[in-house]
């Protein structure tokens, strides 16, 4: 069985390599989405709040 | 302490406040309190080793019953105080509730496999990326395609046939549910017991504290975000993003052409739940690995095919898991404990698939020459 690599990188090389991503993706969507109006945030908490949640989640169809 | 070690402690503490900071400025307060609640969860199953996939597999291998025990004490109180809340304020609150089906019990089931294969599930596979786990990362990103690719089939599937969403508070009232919720933790954590070895039955003081830090950490998530923890929502829309920016007409799908989902595809990801606790997760654990400054382990080589396993074992996760209707977190913790039907029928269909995973991964592993070492946690 061929082997890539002898050495795998070191944890703190992934784990960057991981934020970078992150962030990568994060510009991306920068581009793309509409831009934030911090003046129209929701509540710090929707407990509280008085709005219906809106957000996705995986229980969703 | 070493002054270079001091230093890097700074600035992992400055990581946190930075992040906090410019969340806060660009997104407003909730989506900060959002990212510092992935950032807790993040560091607690670093942390202290609390996980999903690697206590299912060492009470099937090892008759270890101990961080399973530990996964029923922490859905128990973040039930108790999560059925309250949800009773008392409806219309700010909602659970984690889906309907049961012939898809989504296959789809844990096979979650329940792949997990096992890649060992990480949903929560495991961020955290271990974050930690610095390659495989993991290579898992991560088929987990991401997955993920978006269960999103376009998703109405077909659960056409096959499901009943409408039950939850138990809704069949025995709120009350008796949570006293229903509570005694089936209760049972399963006896009959797991029962099943471990003795000496491995109690969990560990590090086991409890992260039992109740992650029940606390998922209620903060409940009462600011207004619904439950959850993972692969989140995975979903990055892959619809990038799916978008490649030139595919995501919006006109079934799936995202459905007002809340189409809301979240052109608002910014700083603005999604699921998004900011994720990325939270992932950053939490790259903190903690930093801090205690692991020492590198993974120095071994791995084969081409061997990649590619991982690559499509994430994809198959990332797909199941959508089809199920969540993970381990957004099915099974958070279905439980909101009182969604959907999340017990998980638990058993991913424990049995996790059964075979074992079996199925012993094979795969040695064809493709994966040294066990190389998949933590």
């Amino acid at each position: 069985m061929k082997l890539i690599s002898g050495v795998m990188p070191a944890r703190r090389t992934v784990g960057l390599l991981a934020l970078t991503l992150i962030i990568g993706l994060l510009l991306l969507d920068q581009v793309q989405s509409i831009p934030i109006d911090p003046f129209r945030a929701p509540a710090p908490m929707a407990l509280g709040s008085g709005q219906a949640p809106a957000g996705g989640h995986c229980s969703n169809l | 302490m070493p002054v270079a070690v001091a230093t890097v402690r700074v600035g992992l503490l400055m990581l946190i406040a930075i992040m906090a900071a410019v969340v806060f400025v660009i997104a407003g307060p909730r989506s900060a309190l959002l990212i510092l609640t992935g950032l807790g969860l993040g560091m607690t199953l670093e942390g202290l080793r609390f996980g999903f996939a690697g206590p299912w597999r060492v009470l099937i291998t090892e008759r270890d019953g101990r961080g399973l025990i530990a996964q029923f004490i922490a859905i128990g109180i973040c039930a108790a105080v999560a059925f309250p809340l949800l009773a008392a304020f409806p219309t700010e609150l909602t659970g984690a509730y889906a309907p049961v089906g012939f898809a989504m019990i296959a789809g844990a089931f096979i979650f329940g496999a792949s997990m096992q294969v890649v060992m990480g599930c949903g929560s495991g596979t961020l955290v271990n990326a974050g930690s610095g786990n390659l495989i993991a990362l290579i898992a991560l990103i088929g987990f991401i395609a997955g993920s978006f690719m269960g999103t376009l089939h998703l109405g077909w599937w659960t056409a096959l046939g499901s009943l409408p969403v039950y939850t138990v508070q809704g069949i025995f009232g709120n009350t008796l549910g949570l006293s229903l919720t509570l005694t089936g933790l209760t049972l399963l954590a006896v009959l797991v017991a029962l099943r471990s070895l003795p000496g491995k039955r109690q969990p560990q003081t590090r086991l409890w504290i992260a039992a109740g830090l992650v029940a606390g950490l998922a209620i903060l998530n409940l009462i600011i975000a207004g619904q439950p923890w959850g993972i692969v929502y989140g995975l979903g829309l990055w892959g619809a993003k990038v799916a978008e920016v490649g030139g595919m007409d995501v919006a006109s799908t079934a799936f995202w052409s459905a007002p809340t989902h189409t809301l979240r595809l052109q608002e910014s990801l700083l603005t999604d739940v699921t998004s900011l606790t994720n990325i939270g997760l992932i950053t939490g654990a790259f903190i903690v690995m930093r801090w205690r400054r692991i020492a590198d382990a993974q120095t071994a080589g791995i084969s081409s095919s061997g990649w590619a396993l991982m690559l499509l074992a994430g994809l198959v996760m990332g797909y199941s898991a959508r089809v199920a209707f969540g993970c381990n977190v957004g099915a099974f913790f958070s279905g439980v404990s909101t009182g969604s039907l959907h999340g017990w029928v998980w638990f058993f269909a991913a424990f049995a698939g996790s059964w075979q995973g074992i079996k199925l991964r012993t094979r795969l592993m040695s064809a493709v020459s994966i040294p066990p070492q190389l998949v933590a946690q």
